[in-house]
């Protein structure tokens, strides 16, 4: 096959705009799987639940989605923070988190899919909005808009996120926590407050993300199973619980993914994650960047 | 009671529940029946792994797809009887388990509860994609069309095979968790490293534990395509199956055979009547709830709560 110049630009550029937003979706499970220990499977359900949101939200009065989910983050800080609550007095104090932490997570993940279903059926929604349409074109390449917007925010989320761990002192904390709860208990800090609130963070950069995704292309229910494989594969792969690692790796999965789709065909696309996930936890389990 | 013992007994219980109920008039029945079994025997083998080993296997419904399309493959390929389907359709679904487990087993648990997620996504965009066994258009099947032993109709044999199988499950389930093999696995589940200090050999158990585990899964899924005649992906790779058999075993309790049992003929009734009188995505809501339920509030399960009240009684 004949490989253009055109072609190969156009895929580089897809691929490093969607990257930008797999980090969106994946740093929420780099702080809670990462750095926490939390194995947050449910994590693509919120992100779903973000992208109806907003969708609701863009259908009855128009306002932008990545503004109501700004907006709305602070309600899934609240649903975090409660939901780290249950899973920490009911599995993670009395040990069980391993086996019955997983299968309660799984269980969110399945009535939030399961939920929306009955509520909005299984049609696509998609939303609109004044750069819906628009592509900047620079010679042969083009920069779809719908793209360029979410990637950008994406950029200073993920970004504030890293500066917000490394210098404020709560965010330190957390850092802390990943290394070693019990010495931050002799310094008098209490790990589990510290968790729930990062936990809670995380859960919020999923909603957010759930807009950029409604943005990107249209949701239905039962995609949000298909960015399982996709958030750990970046977490994985970039190397737990750091963030520039997940920025890297989700630059690496989208670039592998717009190859794949550019000269294979779309069908393919989605396995790309999922196999990256399989090679990278058979040959390097500690990821690129990882310790 | 000893393994033979009870593998006789289970399997003469198997076959004359299977000929008494072919008196049963309505049709239904033996469909219904069909699906409640295939989750006893899901629920069953995932029970080997996730409740005697401690690790949680995301993936069932790909290991039940693999018995599945192994059968629609033998099928297209050879005109196969289901005879061959079932055994080719657990030994390619064990040698599947074999392969994540050698891969994933020596990281930490929670990496193969992701691996096993991303195999069933991984398995199902290939079938999506393969044609010869239908792609996602999907595959017929044909059911022959004389039945054996002089029974009316297919479904009525499928069932009894799915009977036959479930014992046969059952038996596997109880022979490993009375064995030694059964009290190492329980001390893996219990604390892995003291385990592995006291010279069980952990990665070998927990490997063969898999094995079994996911052939089983695959065996349920052996006499599916003939169960419609039809097989598409999507309805294969269902994530009803991967709720259920985790749903089960933690609803029926976990620490022994019965619970799966009890889980699986409990949730799978249940949710066969919720079907019919009121619709199939509020029967999958109930499971993802009573999952959540159970696992937040009961964590032992039905069989917990038998256990307390047996001490009660004792004492």
């Amino acid at each position: 096959m004949e490989i253009s110049t055109a072609l190969l630009l156009n895929a580089i550029i897809a691929g490093l705009l969607l990257g930008g937003f797999y980090a969106a979706m994946s740093v929420g499970i780099s702080i809670s799987f990462g750095m926490l220990d939390v194995v947050n499977i449910a994590h693509p359900g919120f992100i779903i639940l973000g992208s109806y949101i907003a969708y609701i939200v863009n259908d009855r009065f128009g306002f932008d989605p990545i503004v109501v989910s700004l907006t709305v983050s602070p309600l899934f800080f609240l649903l975090g923070a409660a939901l780290y609550r249950v899973y920490y007095y009911s599995f993670e104090r009395r040990g069980q988190e391993s086996l019955r932490g997983l299968a309660f997570f799984f269980g969110i993940l399945f009535i939030t899919e399961v939920a929306l279903v009955l509520t909005f059926g299984v049609d696509y929604r998609m939303v609109s909005t004044r750069y819906g349409d628009v592509t900047w074109r620079a010679g042969e390449v083009g920069f779809p808009m719908r793209l360029v917007v979410p990637f950008l925010v994406s950029m200073v989320m993920v970004i504030g996120v890293q500066l917000f761990l490394t210098h404020t002192f709560f965010g330190r904390a957390v850092l802390a926590v990943a290394q070693d709860p019990l010495a931050l208990r002799l310094m008098g800090v209490n790990p589990v407050r510290v968790k729930e609130l990062a936990f809670a963070l995380s859960i919020a950069t999923a909603g957010v993300a759930g807009a950029f995704l409604i943005v990107i292309q249209p949701v239905q229910p039962a995609i949000g199973r298909e960015f399982i494989g996709l958030v750990f594969a970046v977490c994985v792969l970039g190397g737990m619980g750091s963030i520039w690692g997940t920025l890297l790796g989700a630059f690496v999965l989208g670039l592998a993914e717009s190859f794949t789709s550019t000269y294979f065909g779309p069908s393919w696309a989605p396995a790309v994650s999922f196999g990256l996930l399989l090679a990278t936890l058979a040959f390097r389990p500690s990821g690129l960047l990882g310790r | 009671m000893n393994n033979k013992i009870f593998a006789v007994v289970a399997f003469t219980v198997a076959i004359a529940l299977a000929a008494v109920t072919q008196l049963v008039p309505n049709e239904y029945f033996f469909s219904a029946a069909y699906t409640v079994l295939l989750f006893v025997i899901l629920a069953t083998a995932w029970n080997i792994l996730g409740g005697y080993t401690g690790y949680v296997n995301f993936g069932s419904a790909a290991f039940f797809a693999i018995g599945a399309y192994t059968t629609v493959f033998f099928y297209n390929a050879f005109k196969a009887p289901l005879a061959v389907g079932i055994v080719a359709g657990t030994l390619v679904a064990g040698l599947a388990g074999l392969g994540l487990g050698y891969l994933t087993l020596r990281l930490r648990g929670v990496f193969f509860a992701i691996a096993s997620l991303a195999l069933s996504v991984v398995l199902y965009i290939f079938i999506v994609n393969w044609d010869y066994v239908g792609g996602a258009r999907g595959a017929y099947v044909l059911q022959p069309r004389d039945v054996p032993f002089g029974l009316p109709r297919y479904i009525h044999l499928i069932y009894a095979v799915q009977l036959v199988m479930a014992a046969f499950a059952l038996v596997v389930a109880r022979a490993i968790e009375k064995s030694t093999l059964g009290r190492g696995l329980a001390a893996i589940r219990d604390d892995e490293l003291a385990a592995e200090c006291s010279g069980v050999p952990t990665l070998k158990l927990k490997i063969f534990s898999t094995m079994v585990s996911c052939a089983l899964m695959g065996m349920a899924g052996t006499t599916f395509p003939y169960y419609l005649s039809y097989i598409e992906p999507s309805s294969a790779f269902s994530l009803s199956y991967a709720v259920n058999s985790i749903a089960m075993p933690l609803i029926g309790g976990m620490m022994s055979w019965m619970g799966p049992l009890i889980g699986a003929v409990l949730l799978g009734s249940v949710q066969q009547l919720v079907q019919v009188t009121v619709s199939s995505a509020w029967n999958l809501l109930i499971v993802g709830v009573l999952l959540v339920l159970f696992v937040t509030l009961a964590p032992n399960g039905i069989m917990g709560w038998v256990d307390v009240w047996r001490r009660r009684r004792e004492r």
